[in-house]
């Protein structure tokens, strides 16, 4: 009925495949959590050495344990709930925030044999399984679902305060993430166009040469894109308007304290780490090896555990990219994030579909690709010219308004 | 296991429904909304309507409804209403009487469905050939019978939906009496 998992399909409690489910729904969470943990290290690591400081050192070799600390300390701090707050929906926000950024690992494939064209599946305990908790036909619109669920959590606990830093905090959330959100759909329409397929599982499946990658296949520019509005959508540095906090104290989540705060805390490291995947699995061909020096896959020694190494390093790279992202570039104003979000990357990214379908279509028809290749530049060009038109002529009359941008 | 679904989701969708229309609060009414939403999705997912499901939630609950708390945030008007002031004076008959209307009207239609069974739809041969797929075969379906047997339906609904937004904008931007608009960009 759900689709889950073709293991389910004959549902019986207390059988092997019941097992198997379960154990994969614990990997993922504890695996989950203990990424945070090790990703709130990293980032603090990997920052003063950018910033040439030691960063966590006392707590466990190499500081590995202070995340632990401070979630300790965190945890027996008092719990305070402002008067003028309203106080279910104070308490209800964190989890909001976090149960989401959780849900989107369901999807992820999380390893197994994607080589000549094999569809991931691997056997555990005699029963044939794919290494990814669901693989639902809507795979893509259900990533897209939750990380506009995502928006709850931060608007909700902004507004629940009842203080205004933390609203203006949110309120800003919102209507950046939701300005993003559209980008973000578009780049993502891209892949599913390449690939032909909604679910995550075919993605990867599709993406078996390094040619083949969504990345290449799109031509890169679908690929900068999602990184860019995955980025506001995770309101991390460039785009952590939220809280910022030389104008808003601390944003959307001034008012929390103790293990609320925390819980917001874990849902920002575990959103990076989990768009992070997101982007492998999309563009980087998940779990899919890289063919090096005309090896197929230098990791085959480690056998079926290759995929999800492979995984790993890719999501590593990201999540680098993300913490580099963070010590180089300094905050956006709001007026660069909006115009930016829609006057830049939403044209960029629906001309780009379009164009990617013209070619699509100029296959099927055989047509001439140099020609669809001039004629789709050249209506991209008289758009661009259109909409740049159109932003100065709105741009002058605000400023005739006495509008402040 | 379907019927428990089923009681699950559908205690979701009326327990929403009901704090839709008992919650004085309007941030906890549209919250109740959220999970209405919600239920319907699941009940989609249990009828194998995934893309169904995972469209009511970008849109709905993704985007309209929060939208909606956009609105009751940036109004300030996230207090209990006085129920005692009726702004229309016809608002509150007329909602009974259409109430009314639209639950007799519901339960005509089940019990006449249940007399006499629901004609059957014949889908165009692209769409059968869609649901032959078992994986996709729902999404397919559904994108072969928006895009060809309904396109133009399809395209009339987005241009209307443009033509919306422009409106919006227009009328939200009128200007003062005594100013023009530059409209091209030549003029000055």
């Amino acid at each position: 009925m759900f689709a889950v998992d073709s293991l389910l399909d004959h549902i019986k409690l207390f059988s092997i495949p019941t097992l198997i489910v379960i154990i994969k729904v614990l990997v993922v969470f504890v695996v989950g959590l203990v990424g945070t943990m090790l990703m709130v290290w990293f980032e603090r690591k990997v920052i003063a050495f950018m910033q040439n400081r030691i960063g966590p050192n006392k707590a466990g070799p190499k500081g590995l344990l202070q995340t632990l600390a401070d979630g300790t300390k965190l945890f027996f701090k008092e719990d305070l709930i402002p008067d003028k707050s309203d106080r279910f929906v104070f308490k209800l926000a964190p989890y909001l925030a976090f149960v989401p950024a959780f849900l989107v690992w369901a999807i992820i494939p999380l390893g197994g044999d994607f080589s000549n064209g094999k569809n991931g599946d691997v056997k555990i305990l005699g029963h044939v399984t794919k290494l990814q908790l669901a693989d639902p036909p809507v795979g893509v619109l259900l990533l897209l679902a939750l990380s506009s669920i995502a928006i709850y959590g931060i608007m909700l606990a902004g507004w629940s305060s009842g203080s205004k830093y933390p609203l203006l905090g949110s309120v800003r959330a919102s209507a950046q993430m939701i300005s993003y959100e559209a980008a973000l759909g578009l780049s993502l329409a891209t892949v599913i166009l390449v690939t032909g397929t909604l679910s995550t599982n075919g993605i990867v499946a599709s993406q078996f040469t390094f040619s083949r990658w969504s990345v290449i296949a799109t031509g890169v520019l679908p690929f900068a894109i999602f990184l860019i509005a995955a980025t506001a959508e995770l309101n991390r540095p460039p785009f952590d308007l939220v809280e910022a906090e030389q104008e808003l104290v601390g944003g959307f989540n001034t008012e929390y304290s103790s293990i609320r705060f925390a819980l917001f805390f874990l849902a920002e490291f575990m959103n990076t780490i989990t768009m992070s995947g997101v982007i492998v699995t999309l563009f980087f061909g998940g779990p899919q090896p890289l063919r090096i020096a005309g090896h197929a896959n230098v990791l085959q020694f480690l056998g079926p555990v290759s995929g999800t190494v492979w995984l790993l390093l890719k999501v590593l790279v990201f999540l680098y990219v993300y913490v580099w992202f963070r010590a180089t570039l300094p905050r956006l104003r709001y007026d660069q994030l909006m115009n930016l979000g829609w006057k830049l990357m939403i044209p960029l990214a629906l001309g780009w579909f379009m164009l990617l379908a013209f070619f699509r279509v100029g296959q099927d028809s055989g047509w001439n690709t140099w020609v669809i290749g001039v004629a789709g530049i050249a209506v991209m060009a008289l758009c661009a010219g259109l909409l740049q038109l159109a932003s100065k002529v709105s741009a002058r009359n605000r400023e005739r308004e006495g509008a402040m941008f | 296991m379907q019927l428990f679904v089923f009681i699950v989701a559908g205690a979701m969708v009326l327990g929403g429904a009901v704090g839709v229309v008992l919650r004085t609060h309007p941030v906890h009414a549209a919250l109740s909304l959220v999970l209405t939403l919600f239920g319907i999705a699941v009940l989609f997912i249990a009828q194998d309507a995934q893309f169904l499901a995972a469209v009511e939630v970008i849109v709905y609950a993704g985007a309209i409804v929060v939208l909606f708390l956009f609105v009751i945030m940036l109004l300030g008007i996230d207090r209990a209403e006085d129920l005692h002031v009726e702004p229309f004076k016809i608002q509150r008959p007329a909602a009974l009487v259409i109430g009314v209307g639209l639950v007799s009207l519901l339960g005509i239609a089940v019990i006449a469905s249940r007399e006499h069974p629901v004609p059957t739809v014949t889908p165009s041969q692209a769409v059968t050939d869609a649901l032959a797929d078992p994986h996709n075969g729902n999404i397919r379906a559904l994108a072969r019978d928006v895009f060809s047997d309904h396109v133009l339906a399809f395209e009339l609904t987005s241009a209307l939906l443009v033509i919306a937004v422009v409106a919006t904008v227009i009328l939200a931007r009128k200007p003062r009496k005594g100013e023009t608009y530059i409209v091209s960009g030549s003029a000055q």
